[in-house]
C-alpha cells in the first residue's frame, strides 16, 4: 500500500502533490467545481492532463467522472441550471472565462458520446457538416477530407462505395466510428470520449480500442470509462473519482497494481462500485 | 387466498368484456358512417362531377368542379399561412422555450386554440375581414382555415422536435455548432416525417370544416377563382344541397360527402405512411 515516487496523489487542499514526468500539460483544471442546481457534482478537482497521451476517468455511477468531462468543452452551459467554478486551462487559456466565440473552444475540443450519434444525413455529409462549419472548400477539397477523417477512423473500407447512404444505416459500431471521424475531420487537438464503447459489441470496441491508441499520436485523448480493464488496456494515466472528488491520479500501470489509496483498491479489485 | 384470486380472475374477465364492448361500440357508429356514405355517395359519383359546376336548382346532372377546385384553393391558402407559421412557433417552443415559463404559457395558450369552437373562429374571421371588407371572399375564409390549422401544426412540430434526442443536439452543440444551425440542418430534418404528418392530418381536419366558411367564402353557384369574391367549397355545397328539397342535389351531396372521406381518408393513410418510415431516431 505504500505510494510509490511515481504515483502522484494530492494534498487534501486540492493542489496536486507532484506533477514531475507528466510531458506537456494540455488541459490543467484548477479548484473545479460544479453544480447541478444545488447538488454539487464536483469537489473542488485539480488534475493535469498530459498532451497526445491517453487519460482515463473511472470511477462508480454517478461519481462525476462525465460531469468533470464535458466541463472541457463547455457542454454544460445549454442547460440553465448547471455552472461551473475554478478554472480549466488548455494551452495557457481559462476556457470557462474565455470572452472568445465558445464554437472556437468546441472546434479545438472534439467530444463523441456513449450512444452513437450519427446526423441524419448521409455519411458523406455527416462528416463534411463539420468541416463546412469553420473552412470555406471546394468540392473535391470536402471529398479529400472526408476520405482522409474516415481512414483515420478506420472507416474508409467499410464505407468507401457508400458514402451516400444515411448514417444511421451504419452498424452500432461503425456509427460510433463515423462520430470519431466527424470528430477528427475538424482537426482538433483534443478528443473526449464519454463512455465511447458502452452501446457496443466486443469487436466493434476493439476496433474502437484500437483506434484510441492511433488517436494519441495526433490528439490528446480523454476518456471515460465504466470499464475497469479498458482503463488499464488503453490509457496512459488513470484517475480514480469517488462522490465527486479526484481521490488517486498517476499513470495506469501504477493505479492497477499499486494504488496509493484504500478506495482505488477497493475499487478496482471490484469490493465496490 | 384462492377465492381472492378467483375474484381477480372474474374482474378481469369482466373488465375485458366492457373493454372490448367499448371498442366494438366505437367501431360500429364508424363502419356504419363509412358504409352509408359509400352506398349512397360512391353511385353518385361519375365523370360529369368532375367536369361540369354544381347545378341550378331542381336542374338534372352538373357536378361539383367548382366546389373541388374551390376548396384546393381554400386549403392551399391555409397552408401557405398555417404550415410556416405552425411550423416556426412550434419549433420556438420546442428548441427555444422548452424550459422557459413563457414557452409554457403560449403552449397552454395553443392548447385553448386547438379546441377553440370552429365557429367562433369563423365569427372572429368574419369580424376581422369580411366586415370591414364589405363582403364574402375566398382569402377570409383561407384565412378562418389557417386560424384553425396553425394550432394543430404548433402542437405536432412541437412534440415530434421534442422527440429528437438531446444526444444529437448535444452532438452537434459538441462540434461548435450555431443553435439555429442545429436547427435547421439537424433537428428539423431528424423530425421531418413527423412535421410533415402533423401538417397532412391538420389539413385533414380543415377540409371539413363547414362552420367557419359559412361566415367568410360562403358558397358560389357558379365558377370562381377570384380571391376577393364568394367561392364555391365542398363542405358548404354539401350542406346546402343536402338540406334542399331536389333529389340531383341530395344524391350529389352524397357524392362529394363520399369524396371528402376519400381525400381525408388519404391523407391519414399517406401520413401513417411518412410516420411509420422513419420516427426521430433514439
Amino acid at each position: 500500500m505504500s505510494a510509490t515516487p511515481r504515483i502522484h496523489t494530492r494534498s487534501e487542499s486540492g493542489e496536486p502533490v507532484a506533477a514531475a514526468g507528466i510531458g506537456a500539460v494540455k488541459i490543467d483544471v484548477r479548484e473545479l467545481n460544479f453544480y447541478y442546481g444545488r447538488f454539487q457534482a464536483l469537489k473542488n478537482v485539480s488534475i493535469e492532463i498530459p498532451a497526445r497521451q491517453v487519460t482515463a476517468f473511472i470511477g462508480p455511477s454517478g461519481c462525476g467522472k462525465s460531469t468533470l468531462l464535458r466541463t472541457f468543452n463547455r457542454m454544460f452551459e445549454i442547460y440553465p441550471d448547471q455552472r461551473a467554478e475554478g478554472r480549466i486551462v488548455v494551452d495557457g487559456e481559462d476556457i470557462l472565462k474565455s470572452r472568445r466565440d465558445v464554437a472556437l473552444i468546441r472546434a479545438r475540443i472534439g467530444m463523441v458520446f456513449q450512444k452513437p450519434t450519427p446526423f441524419p444525413m448521409s455519411i458523406h455529409e455527416n462528416i463534411a457538416f463539420g468541416i463546412r462549419l469553420y473552412e470555406k472548400l471546394s468540392k473535391a477539397e470536402i471529398a479529400v477530407r472526408v476520405e482522409s477523417a474516415l481512414t483515420r477512423a478506420a472507416l474508409w473500407d467499410e464505407v468507401k462505395d457508400k458514402l451516400q447512404q444515411t448514417g444511421t444505416s451504419l452498424s452500432g459500431g461503425q456509427q460510433q466510428r463515423l462520430c470519431i471521424a466527424r470528430a477528427v475531420a475538424i482537426r482538433p487537438e483534443i478528443i473526449l470520449l464519454d463512455e465511447p464503447c458502452s452501446a457496443l459489441d466486443p469487436i466493434s470496441t476493439a476496433k474502437v480500442e484500437e483506434l484510441i491508441e492511433e488517436l494519441k499520436n495526433d490528439y490528446t485523448v480523454v476518456i471515460v470509462t465504466h470499464n475497469m480493464q479498458q482503463a488499464a488496456r488503453v490509457s496512459d494515466r488513470t484517475a480514480f473519482m469517488y462522490m465527486g472528488e479526484l481521490v488517486e491520479y498517476g499513470p495506469t500501470e501504477g493505479i492497477f497494481t499499486r494504488p496509493a489509496r484504500k478506495q482505488t483498491e477497493d475499487y478496482i479489485t471490484g469490493r465496490f462500485g | 387466498m384462492i377465492s381472492r384470486y378467483r375474484r381477480r380472475r372474474l374482474l378481469n374477465a369482466f373488465n375485458l368484456t366492457m373493454a372490448v364492448l367499448a371498442t366494438a361500440f366505437g367501431l360500429f357508429w364508424l363502419v356504419w358512417i363509412l358504409w352509408t356514405t359509400i352506398r349512397f355517395g360512391a353511385g353518385a359519383v361519375n365523370t360529369a362531377l368532375f367536369t361540369q359546376d354544381t347545378p341550378a336548382p331542381g336542374a338534372s346532372g352538373g357536378g361539383l368542379r367548382n366546389a373541388f377546385v374551390g376548396s384546393l384553393i381554400l386549403l392551399g391558402m391555409a397552408v401557405a399561412i398555417g404550415a410556416p407559421v405552425g411550423v416556426l412557433a412550434g419549433t420556438w417552443l420546442a428548441e427555444f422555450a422548452a424550459r422557459r415559463r413563457l414557452g409554457a404559457v403560449v403552449r397552454f395558450l395553443n392548447d385553448i386554440l386547438l379546441s377553440a369552437p370552429s365557429i367562433v373562429i369563423g365569427l372572429f374571421a368574419y369580424a376581422i375581414i369580411v366586415d370591414p371588407s364589405g363582403r364574402f371572399s375566398a382569402y377570409s375564409g383561407g384565412v378562418a382555415l389557417a386560424l384553425i390549422l396553425i394550432p394543430v401544426v404548433v402542437r405536432t412540430t412541437d412534440e415530434m422536435l421534442r422527440l429528437v434526442p438531446g444526444s444529437l443536439r448535444e452532438a452537434a452543440i459538441a462540434l461548435g455548432t450555431p443553435y439555429w444551425k442545429l436547427v435547421t440542418r439537424i433537428t428539423w430534418k431528424a423530425a421531418a416525417s413527423g412535421i410533415l404528418t402533423g401538417i397532412l392530418l391538420g389539413i385533414a381536419r380543415i377540409s371539413g370544416e363547414t362552420a367557419p366558411l359559412l361566415f367568410t367564402a360562403l358558397n358560389n353557384q357558379y365558377w370562381s377563382t377570384d380571391l376577393g369574391h364568394p367561392i364555391a367549397n365542398l363542405p358548404v355545397v354539401i350542406f346546402q344541397f343536402a338540406m334542399s328539397p331536389y333529389t340531383n342535389w341530395q344524391s350529389m351531396a352524397w357524392a362529394g360527402a363520399f369524396i371528402a372521406v376519400a381525400f381525408i381518408l388519404l391523407l391519414n393513410l399517406v401520413a401513417r405512411m411518412l410516420l411509420g418510415r422513419r420516427r426521430p431516431r433514439a
